[in-house]
């Protein structure tokens, strides 16, 4: 699915630069379910974001999908977020002023569905996170797991092969980040590959795979045995 | 493109926008809004004043100065100062002749008359007057079928009399044919052969006109003349001219040359230059006015724009995750900057439209009227109108601009 090869990553700090990766070599087959974790700072929400092409590493390959990812232009960066990647965020990043519904359409919107097409997806999808009762609610009338399971929602819209979650159970309680999990291994079973950044170890042993950072390098790489969020809902 | 502007999704994301945007959307248009109102209702009131000038001055040779004699202020070549100065009808002949850049010469005569028609009466100025005059002045007769006088009545001197609408209106009854009527003038009977319109401005005004020769006869004048009205050819200035003429009178009546009171003038042409600089000066402070009005509505429009770019960066942030492109973002941007800008204006045009026929019904009805026929091009308003909208377009484009520019992360991280 993806192949990172001498990632590296810095941030100009005034005149000097903060080096946040330093040489990350990281493979993820199609069907992963991987956490990447360690401490605040650590550089997972960079190496997300770079994977994602939202931000561009400074040196190093990364290939997605047989693709490599170098200096593309915005319109096919575009085209790939939009096809390949959906994105989940700590803070849901819904547009407030459209309604759920809206909201989880919206990509197909980019990808030029017509708008019968893209109403019967969205309502599929919010049905799927269980909130087809809310989707003319706009994201202020809804709780934090709600939001959340909208976003999921969104991201899944487009069909996308990588999921990318950025503490996506963050802002949430423990039962609530337990249900989000729940839906995410799901979605895992079905075959999405998954990559959850987190520094809560419980959320970590839901994975199937577990990448801890330290210093801007893999400091451990290992498969885990997933601990399935059912049983605690 | 086309297929963009016509597609329903398109104007439900600007109408989502803007609906959300509330108090920008609202700013924004009242800004606009008000710009397009003030230049119209500047522009269209400065038209209507210049056009009530312009149809107060129409009927006149604005290149004209009327000279009359005074009294001599400086003693000259054995005369004593204080001597009565009469311009004759020789003068007038010389002047035409020797003056360069004299157009028309109008000699003429006036006096007050006691007039009488049938049981009303009053008291009217008289002039005695050459068909030149209307060539000069420009009568508007009324009735169509009346005249001005002619080069026969002088001949014969006929008693012939052209009367002022006013006059009409006071000595005859109303929708009364007056043609042919007689009315008294110091007990001898003038035979009615034209009325003409009143003009509200523009020197001396003159009830009745009858011909020179009967006047001359009538009053015993003799080669007398009251006044004389000159006008310039259209190249010379007539303050010059009307320089240039009282010299040579000085010079024709033995009066000393530097003596300024001997002969008085009434310029109009002076007159007109001074209304026409002041018209000019006004449409300028108007566009002045109007522009920066724009201008500052512009601005107002842009702080507020401005300050949603925050928001809108991470809107933008958001929106290029799910895959927009950066073209796609900045079409959205300015077909909503284009579309309230537009909507905003038109309403402008139309309140501007309102507020102009409003002018026209309360102030701008009648002869003395002070807005004549207030109004604006089109074309104005619709060069006003895309300004706006190229500007507020652009206004709502450096935020777009902004957001694509700077890697999507970037405008994620705006909070
Ligand atoms: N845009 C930026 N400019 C400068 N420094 C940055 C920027 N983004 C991140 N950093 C720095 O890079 C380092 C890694 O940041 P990153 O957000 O990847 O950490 P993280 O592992 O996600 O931490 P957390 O668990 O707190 O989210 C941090 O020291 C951070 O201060
Ligand atoms: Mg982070």
């Amino acid at each position: 699915m993806l192949k990172i090869n001498q990632l590296h990553k810095s941030y100009p700090i005034g005149d000097s630069s903060l080096h946040v990766l330093k040489g990350i070599d990281l493979d993820v087959e199609s069907g992963e379910m991987v956490a990447i974790m360690g401490s605040s700072g650590s550089g997972k929400s960079t190496l997300l974001n770079i994977i994602g092409m939202l931000d561009e590493a400074d040196s190093g390959d990364y290939i997605l999908d047989d693709v490599p990812i170098k200096n593309l232009n915005e319109k096919k960066a575009a085209i790939y977020r939009n096809k390949f990647l959906g994105f989940i965020f700590q803070s849901f990043n819904l547009i407030n002023y459209k309604n759920a519904l809206e909201n989880v359409a919206l990509p197909l919107y980019y990808q030029g569905l017509k708008r019968k097409e893209r109403q019967e997806k969205g309502k599929f999808h919010l049905k799927k996170v269980g909130l087809l009762d809310w989707a003319h609610h706009l994201p202020s009338e809804l709780s934090g797991g709600q939001k959340q399971r909208v976003a999921i929602a969104r991201a899944l819209a487009a069909n996308p092969k990588l999921l990318l979650a950025d503490e996506p159970t963050g802002a949430l309680d423990t039962t609530t980040s337990y249900e989000i999990m729940e839906f995410l291994q799901q979605l895992n079973d079905e075959g999405k590959t998954i990559l959850i950044v987190t520094h809560e170890e419980d959320i970590a042993e839901m994975c199937k795979r577990v990448v801890r950072l330290r210093d801007g390098i893999i400091m451990e790489d290992k498969k885990v045995n997933q601990v399935r969020a059912s049983q605690y809902v | 493109m086309i297929k963009f502007l016509f597609d329903r999704d398109t104007w439900q994301e600007v109408i989502d926008s803007m609906s959300k945007n509330k108090l920008r959307t609202i700013i924004t248009m009242v800004g606009v809004w008000w710009g397009i109102l003030l230049l119209i209702g500047l522009l269209g009131s400065a038209r209507g004043i210049e056009n009530s000038f312009n149809r107060s001055f129409s009927d006149f040779a604005t290149n004209s100065v009327f000279i009359f004699g005074q009294r001599t202020s400086k003693p000259f070549k054995g005369f004593q100062e204080g001597r009565a100065v009469r311009l004759k009808l020789s003068d007038a002949e010389r002047i035409k002749e020797n003056i360069e850049g004299v157009e028309f010469v109008v000699p003429r005569n006036q006096r007050s008359g006691f007039v009488v028609r049938k049981a009303l009466s009053g008291s009217y100025g008289v002039a005695g007057d050459y068909p030149l005059l209307d060539v000069v002045q420009k009568k508007k007769l009324i009735k169509s079928q009346g005249r001005f006088i002619n080069q026969t009545d002088i001949d014969n001197n006929r008693k012939v009399a052209v009367i002022s609408e006013d006059i009409y209106k006071q000595l005859f009854e109303k929708d009364e044919d007056p043609f042919g009527e007689l009315i008294r003038i110091n007990d001898i009977n003038f035979k009615v052969v034209g009325v003409f319109e009143t003009t509200p401005f523009g020197g001396p005004q003159t009830d009745i006109h009858i011909p020179f020769s009967t006047f001359q006869q009538i009053y015993n004048q003799g080669d007398n003349i009251g006044w004389m009205m000159i006008t310039g050819e259209r190249e010379y200035d007539i303050k010059q001219l009307e320089e240039d003429i009282k010299l040579s009178l000085r010079n024709m009546h033995k009066i000393h040359p530097a003596d300024k009171r001997a002969f008085g003038s009434f310029n109009l042409g002076e007159l007109f230059k001074s209304v026409e600089s002041f018209l000019t000066g006004m449409q300028f402070l108007t566009w002045f006015v109007g522009i920066a009005t724009l201008i500052a509505g512009v601005f107002a429009i842009g702080n507020i724009l401005l300050i949603t770019v925050k928001e809108r960066t991470k809107e933008i942030g958001v929106r290029r995750a799910l895959g927009a492109t950066p073209f796609e973002i900045k079409r959205q941007i300015v077909v909503e900057a284009v579309f309230l800008t537009m909507i905003a204006g038109l309403m402008g045009i139309i309140s501007g439209g309102w507020i102009l026929i409003l002018i026209d019904k309360t102030l701008g009805q009648g002869d003395d009227a002070t807005f004549v026929n207030a109004s604006v091009s089109i074309g104005v308003v619709f060069i006003a109108l895309l300004i706006l909208v190229i500007l507020g377009t652009l206004i709502g484009l450096i935020p777009a601009f902004k957001a694509t520019s700077i890697k999507p992360i970037e405008a994620l991280r705006e909070e």
